[in-house]
């Protein structure tokens, strides 16, 4: 079945966790004892509605102050897709948690409230999706209920949110609109009898209609080698086997290799899926690759077809989104993951840091603080094999671990 | 079927590798553990999701065998089909298996019996699995927990880092970005790691009916002594539970959604006595699963504060 990443992003109390709540309910995902914990705690809180967000608020400390802290994931799955979708705290502090849910989603809905229009924190919003290279957006005008569900007021909105659109790098982000109340309902599963004027689909249809082909990126295909399979039994005594995940395109039976960092040339023996030998390793799939040749290759190495090599180097300059408490200051060594391979860098220059609202730059900086977005130029002990990240989502992106604390400090997209 | 969709899954089949983005996540994320750790372990409980999490590290290291062994935390309150079943398992794959008792715990003083009503050895499974850790210095423990489980759950890394005392700081997570999994530890530390967590519990069941794996038979309907207490429905065939005087004995059809402690787990209603009866009704169901354990019930935050001491 498909499997369909959704992120959320809207400011407090656009509405976001009652968005998610209503599309379970709608689609009949909540159970009735989780109905029922809903409907109990509505009525002790004394709303005269059910308020879908108790749904998916699962901190004590979520529950207690109304708000989402941490990044939540929700399933639910109709007939043809099964859809997870990350709850994301909207707040100007959390840039983090919205980075880290639109780097594993295909697809975002960024919330705004009716009342209040296009705000600073959309521009934040849409800026992030867009740099994060999301494929599909949805902009859902929220709390329709509130402005007499206006056809005007959509339509102002809309034409706001456009403007912000021109301003976009990635121009091939697809933008949806559609007018909505989560609350009650409208333009969520169901059609809205309150909007006649809007012609489009709703949330889910608009989801449905999604199709796999579509959702990912595509590029090249990148082999990272994560372990090496040597059974050393007798059946299988020459057995070597090298297990990854194939990023970016497929990868062929008869296929001519380059293993990296070596550069040594191969062809592609067997595509092994557990015990079964297949002729192609489809996009995104976790397989086992044996080769023709006894070539050298261990977790961290990368196998690339003939022609398709990406840069090879020791240096690079990227976006980097810092997550950390601990300032990024220039001449700071961090770990530098790069997909499975991990190797020590340290910041040769921090250029300057790009407000995230499409509101510019500021040029002279002496460090980032968390939340703060910035280009930034590295050098590392050992060369790495990356592609741009505009060209290649996942061989273009990669973590920064402070080799202090242990903790992932940061993320950063190569230019 | 129509015939064109029989002769692409025919050739699909042979030509392009059959998986879906759970299962070659999972895969991946077992990879990455073999990979990072130097002493992995899988918690093997006996329940349908260790069940499948096996399958899934066959898949991941074939044609080697799997590269940790198996830790079950016996409560002592087990099915018996479950402890069955589980030496079975262990025997075909060859690997190792690890059993330390919660019983041990109690008999060396460390924890206390609960006692009355709503007694369970559930909590204390979380002692006896922190002294296991130490015991064998596991710097990686895998679970079969899901996000779709339980709210708190639903906030839980794919790689979750605790500290010395095994405790969970929900504030302190690492933000887990694209495919990439930091499993930077200190000594001391380890991580818990959940292949399955994006799993829901159909997607397992599913899994299961797809790729023909045998789970023990208590999943399926069957009869059974059975009582009834706060709409729940426990079994009455071993002395396991506790029931009072007025508690009336009968006998049903039911089958276990979940095979966790016997003492907080109820069983439902069910005439499913196939895999495939068992997905379509999970399908339909209106109870979430762990609605039917009696340990989440104790409060709305049970399972957060279980989670902050240590527990699964
Ligand atoms: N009238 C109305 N209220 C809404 C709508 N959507 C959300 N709300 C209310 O707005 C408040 C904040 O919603 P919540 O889902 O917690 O926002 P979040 O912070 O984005 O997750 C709650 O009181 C909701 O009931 C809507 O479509 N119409
Ligand atoms: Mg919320």
């Amino acid at each position: 079945m498909n499997v369909l990443k959704i992120a959320t992003a809207g400011s407090v109390d656009d509405g976001k966790s009652t968005l998610i709540g209503r599309l379970l309910y709608d689609t009949k995902s909540l159970t009735d004892d989780k109905l029922e914990a809903i409907e109990k705690t509505s009525k002790q809180k004394g709303y005269d509605y059910l308020d879908f967000s108790l749904a998916t608020d699962g901190l004590v400390a979520e529950r207690e102050q109304g708000i989402t802290i941490d990044v939540a994931h929700i399933y639910f799955s109709t007939a043809t897709k099964s859809y997870i979708i990350a709850d994301t705290p909207g707040h100007v502090e959390y840039t983090r948690n919205m980075v880290t849910g639109a780097s594993t989603s295909q697809a975002a809905i960024i919330l705004i409230d009716a009342r209040k229009g296009v705000i600073e924190q959309t521009n934040r919003h849409f800026f992030i999706n867009n740099m994060l290279r999301v494929k599909d957006v949805i902009v859902a005008i929220n709390k329709m209920d509130l402005v007499d569900f206006s056809e005007e007021k959509y339509n102002a909105i809309k034409a706001d949110f456009e403007k912000l659109m021109a301003k976009r790098e990635y121009q091939d982000q697809k933008i949806t609109f559609i007018p909505v109340s989560a609350l009650k309902g409208d333009n969520v599963v169901n059609k809205s009898e309150n909007m006649e004027w809007y012609k489009g689909q709703t949330l889910l249809e608009h989801f449905e209609d999604l199709d796999r082909k579509d959702i990912f990126n595509v590029g090249t295909p990148r082999f990272p080698v994560q372990y090496v399979i040597r059974p050393k039994t007798d059946e299988f005594h020459d057995f070597r086997g090298f297990a990854g995940k194939v990023y970016g395109g497929e990868l062929n039976v008869g296929d001519e290799v380059v293993v990296l960092p070596s550069m040594t040339k191969s062809k592609i023996k067997d595509i092994y899926f557990y015990d079964k030998k297949y002729k192609t390793a489809t996009r995104r799939s976790s397989v086992t690759i044996t080769l023709e040749d006894e070539v050298n290759v261990s977790r961290g190495d990368m196998l690339v077809k003939v022609g398709d090599l990406p840069t090879i180097g020791k240096e690079f300059t990227a976006t980097v989104s810092w997550m950390d408490s601990d300032k990024l200051t220039t001449g700071k060594k961090y770990v530098v993951q790069h997909g499975v391979n991990k190797v020590l860098a340290k910041v040769d220059n921090i250029h300057h840091k790009i407000n995230p609202d499409y509101s510019g730059v500021h040029a002279a900086i002496n460090g980032l603080e968390m939340n703060d977005i910035a280009q930034v130029t590295f050098k590392l002990n050992k060369p790495i094999f990356y592609d741009s990240f505009k060209d290649h989502r996942t061989n273009g992106s990669f973590i920064l671990i402070d080799p202090q604390t242990n903790t992932t400090a940061g993320a950063g997209f190569i230019n | 079927m129509e015939i064109a969709e029989i002769e692409t899954t025919i050739k699909n089949n042979l030509v392009k590798v059959d998986t879906n983005a759970l299962e070659s996540e999972a895969i991946y994320i077992l990879r990455e553990v073999a990979a990072q750790f130097e002493r992995p372990v899988l918690l093997f409980s006996g329940g349908k999701d260790s069940i499948t999490l096996v399958r899934l590290a066959q898949k991941a290291f074939w044609p080697a065998k799997i590269p940790f062994p198996l830790m079950h935390i016996d409560t002592g309150h087990n099915f018996p089909e479950t402890i069955a079943f589980r030496d079975k398992l262990v025997k075909e794959l060859g690997v190792e298996l690890i059993v330390r008792n919660v019983q041990d715990s109690i008999d060396e003083g460390k924890v206390i019996e609960e006692t009355g009503k709503y007694s369970s050895r559930n909590m204390l499974q979380t002692t006896t699995l922190l002294d296991a850790i130490e015991e064998f210095k596991f710097d990686a423990c895998i679970g079969g927990a899901r996000r779709d489980e339980e709210k708190a759950r639903a906030k839980e890394r794919i790689f979750s880092v605790r500290d010395d005392f095994g405790q969970w700081d929900e504030k302190k997570q690492r933000p887990e970005l694209f495919d990439m999994l930091n499993g930077e530890i200190e000594i001391g530390q380890n991580v818990r790691v959940f292949p399955i967590s994006n799993w829901t519990e159909l997607d397992v069941w599913s899994y299961i009916e797809k790729e023909e794996i045998e789970i023990p038979s208590i999943y399926f309907a069957h009869k059974r002594n059975i009582f009834l207490r706060d709409g729940l429905i426990w079994s009455a065939e071993d002395d396991v539970v506790f029931r009072a005087e007025d508690e009336v004995v009968e006998e049903r059809w039911v089958r276990f959604r979940t095979v966790g402690d016997m003492s907080c787990t109820a069983a439902v209603l069910s005439h499913a006595d196939s895999i495939k009866k068992v997905v379509a009704e999970i399908r339909d169901s209106k109870i979430s699963e762990r609605g039917a354990r009696i340990d989440d019930k104790r409060s709305e935050a049970a399972m957060e504060k279980r989670k902050q001491q240590g527990y699964f």
